[in-house]
């Protein structure tokens, strides 16, 4: 890396799906060794802003100027070539390749035959030159989400990508995580090497590591300025506009009877050589019990029990008393109600409908309006799927436009607006604010306390020790797959609980 | 050649293992091809057509030209050129790779009856087998050893390709494509050309098992030549958890129970014996089930492939 970082401007760019325009003559400029944040709502036209730049998208109209002269984009290898690398949202790592393998296979000159001791001994080298490394045989599919993130980022730079695009890249590390990896390409940035473009919905990075922000509204152009000129809520009002954010509910009423028990509940990991094991998990009616730790110490397993997709090897599961296998039936008898991480993939149907989607827990009740118990009642349908649509805010094209269209954000609020909708007893959610932009994380959060104040029992696993903080009651911290503590939340230190997470303390 | 000693039951592990080496090359070659294919991410269902195509192209030009294997080399490129019109089909938008496999293998099936038919009289020159049981007197054993190049060719080709698809960068690039879309391009790499090519020598390598059953065993030409075993070789290849070597052993296994009901009939079982020729269809089913289970997903899928997604 010792050619200078270049600059980047795109000039004019819009980007139409149809006859939907997700990028409206939009500009930007990143001049070489900066640090620019991309600031916007969820749905904004963030990620295809950055798309367009990589080439994975061929712009509507616009151009691109690579340190001062017009760049033809036409597929991320001409990108690459040009000293672009992008890490995008979602991971591009290849699941069951190993750490070297994807880092040699996405080099563009790799030779037709690899002799593995050569490039083992050029990637130790490379490593040892780095700030951070991720173990190299094991297959990436088995890495935990902050491995694969470094390793996104060890790809480009191993590359030699000089100018570096983030899409999002802290969203699944924890803050000293995401402070390290962050803190070592802002060292890059400030050598010169290196210029980044990064997207991001946390304010709190964006003033520890930007140089410059642009802020997208709804496709459009809404700001830009130095950071150090700007303040939160300066930048709050560009990404939102007028719209203003109401002050939190406040907790109200107190707990009731347990509503969701787990006793002696065993169950086999997703490896299936060890087992994750819950004593003793109590949830009442009208609180929230978070669930604490760092991913992959068992909490989608756990997850995966309450819902029914993994069997137990001992121990009960109990619900208002009875037993309960989450069949259907018993779901909706006793009205629990489900949201896992990963909404698309976890809770939709990709390729249907919003309406479809929003109508899942329903259609064939033949209650709430919107199923019959032969027919579907579509028109029905249509409209509750319009009345949730405005009333969880979900930016849409249409209740007709394919769920996996719409960006991240708005797929998370119409699977809750799902769930949340009608008469709620048990919620169980899964980091439910992932990768959303703060407005909506906060209603989403409104919702839950709502909910809970409202009598639902929710059980609220997250890795976001912050969220938990605010919303639990009862925090239990969950390490190497079993409860290791307990404490009330109005009384638990942070940096204690960080100690349970990290499975060292006594 | 010596009269057969009486071995008694020792006939049948015998009788298996000749079997297994003579029943298992169409299954290897099939497996290996349609491992390499869906290691691409491409399930070809059209296989089994591919390989009565082989069969039956790879006996004509073998009568024609009167060397088997001319046979083979043709059987082989009437494979690719099969193959390479799967990839091509489904490499159109919204294609469905199993559907358009299915009515490959119709159309193989159709193609080769309707030239086969001319063929089905005359004898075209076989492959030539290796005795590799010289040393013994024992007749059955002999006969047992009697390995076919193809058998041989193989077993070295499967070690071939579990090399290849760790240490080349046509292996690694395959193995992009087939477990990524989105990874491959995000790599530049064009996953609609790579399976092309894939299903193509995918293709070329169930037209050679194809010669094999027209030119060794069964050794003819006839329209139930194949029997299903490009169909079974799916089943194969998930047991064989998509690994080139593990698809030998399995294809050893498969043609072992092939050989079971010849087996038995050979040292005169006459009752029920038939319901052993069953057994490969019966190892499948059961194969299939037994290795199925509701929380773990199939270790070692390609994860673009349809029918394990
Ligand atoms: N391939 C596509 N086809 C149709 N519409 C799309 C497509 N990709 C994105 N969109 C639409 O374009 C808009 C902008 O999406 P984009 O993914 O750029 O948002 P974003 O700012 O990155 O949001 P988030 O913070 O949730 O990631 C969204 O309304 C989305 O529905
Ligand atoms: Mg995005």
């Amino acid at each position: 890396m010792s050619a200078p970082a270049p600059s980047l401007e795109a000039v004019g760019m819009t980007m139409r799906f149809g006859d939907f325009t997700a990028l409206d003559n939009v500009s930007l400029s990143v001049p070489p060794g900066s640090f620019h944040a991309l600031l916007g709502e969820n749905g904004a036209g963030k990620s295809t802003l950055v798309k367009c730049i990589m080439g994975f998208y061929h712009a509507t109209s616009g151009a691109l100027l690579v340190d001062y002269r017009e760049a033809r984009i036409q597929d991320p290898r001409d990108a690459q070539a040009l000293g672009l690398g992008m890490v995008y949202q979602h991971f591009t790592l290849v699941p069951s390749l190993s750490a070297a393998e994807n880092l040699v296979i996405s080099r563009g000159d790799t030779p037709a035959l690899i002799n593995w001791a050569a490039e083992r001994a050029r990637l130790e080298a490379f490593l040892a030159g780095m700030p951070f490394r991720v173990p190299l045989d094991r297959p990436v599919s088995s890495l935990a989400a902050g491995e694969k993130q470094k390793l996104e980022i060890l790809k480009q730079l191993y590359l030699g990508s000089r100018f570096l695009i983030l899409d999002e890249p802290t969203s699944v590390l924890t803050p000293d995580e995401a402070d390290e990896v962050l803190g070592h390409v802002k060292a890059l940035t400030v050598s010169g090497a290196l210029s980044v473009l990064m997207i991001s919905h946390k304010f709190r990075e964006v003033r520890a590591f930007a140089d410059d922000v642009t802020v997208l509204r709804r496709g459009a152009l809404a700001g830009r300025g130095r950071v150090a000129e700007l303040t939160n809520e300066d930048m709050a009002a560009m990404m939102m506009g007028k719209a203003q954010i109401g002050s939190a509910p406040p907790r109200t009423g107190t707990p009731g009877d347990a509503v969701l028990e787990l006793r002696g509940a065993r169950a086999r990991d997703r490896s299936g050589f060890k087992e994750i094991g819950i004593e003793d998990l109590k949830v009442r009616a009208g609180e929230i019990v978070g669930v604490a730790g760092i991913s992959g110490n068992g909490q989608v397993e756990l997850m995966e029990v309450l819902t029914g997709q993994r069997r137990l090897l001992s121990g009960a599961m109990t619900v208002q008393g009875a037993p309960y296998a989450a069949t259907r039936a018993q779901a909706r008898r006793h009205r629990v109600r489900y949201l896992p991480e990963e909404p698309l993939h976890n809770a939709c149907a990709p390729h249907m409908s919003v309406a479809e989607n929003l109508a899942l827990r329903d259609f064939d009740s033949g209650r709430n309006g919107t199923g019959g118990r032969i027919f579907l009642g579509r028109a029905r349908m249509a409209r509750r799927a319009e009345e949730l649509i405005r009333s969880f805010d979900i930016r849409t094209r249409g209740p007709q436009a394919q769920i996996r269209d719409l960006s991240g954000g708005n797929v998370q609020r119409a699977a809750l607006a799902r769930e949340l909708s009608g008469d709620v007893a048990l919620l169980v959610v899964a980091n439910p604010c992932f990768g959303l932009d703060f407005s909506a994380a906060r209603a989403i959060r409104d919702r839950l306390m709502q909910a809970r104040n409202d009598g639902v029992a929710v059980l609220l696993i997250s890795e976001d020790l912050d969220e938990i903080l605010e919303l639990a009651d009862r925090v239990l911290v969950m390490s190497d797959g079993h409860i290791t503590h307990e404490a009330r939340a109005d009384q638990a230190k942070p940096a204690e609980l960080g100690r349970y997470m990290a499975g060292h303390a006594a | 050649m010596a009269d057969p000693v009486d071995l008694g039951l020792w006939a049948v592990p015998l009788a298996i293992l000749g079997g297994a080496i003579r029943v298992s090359t169409p299954f290897l070659f099939v497996s290996l091809g349609e491992c390499l294919t869906e290691r691409s991410g491409r399930i070809n269902l059209g296989l089994e057509g591919t390989l009565i195509l082989g069969a039956v192209s790879g006996y004509a030009m073998s009568y024609h030209s009167g060397s088997a294997l001319v046979g083979v080399l043709c059987a082989a490129l009437v494979g690719g050129i099969f193959g390479m019109l799967h990839g091509w089909l489904c490499s159109f938008k919204g294609v469905n790779d199993i559907a358009i496999g299915i009515s490959m293998m119709i159309l193989g099936m159709g193609l080769a009856f309707y030239f086969g038919k001319a063929y089905i009289q005359p004898t075209a020159p076989r492959l030539p087998a290796i005795p590799f049981g010289g040393w013994s007197d024992i007749p059955q054993l002999r006969a047992a050893l009697q390995v076919n190049v193809l058998f041989l060719l193989g077993g070295a080709l499967a070690v071939f390709l579990a090399w290849m698809l760790k240490n080349t960068r046509v292996g690694l690039t395959i193995r992009v494509v087939g477990d990524s879309t989105d990874a491959a391009r995000a790599l530049a790499i064009r996953p609609n050309r790579v399976r092309l090519w894939a299903t193509s020598a995918g293709g070329a390598l169930a037209g050679i098992g194809g010669a094999y059953l027209s030119l060794y065993y069964p050794g003819s030409w006839n329209e139930g030549i194949s029997s299903g075993q490009g169909l079974m070789a799916v089943a194969l290849v998930i047991f064989a958890r998509w690994n080139p070597i593990n698809c030998f052993w399995a294809a050893l296994l498969f043609g072992g129970a092939g050989a079971l009901g010849p087996a038995l009939q050979s040292v005169g079982i006459t009752e029920g014996y038939y319901l052993f020729y069953a057994a490969p269809y019966v190892l499948t089913l059961g194969i299939l089930i037994a290795t199925s289970s509701t929380e773990r997903a199939v270790t070692g899928a390609p994860g673009e492939l349809s029918i394990t997604k």
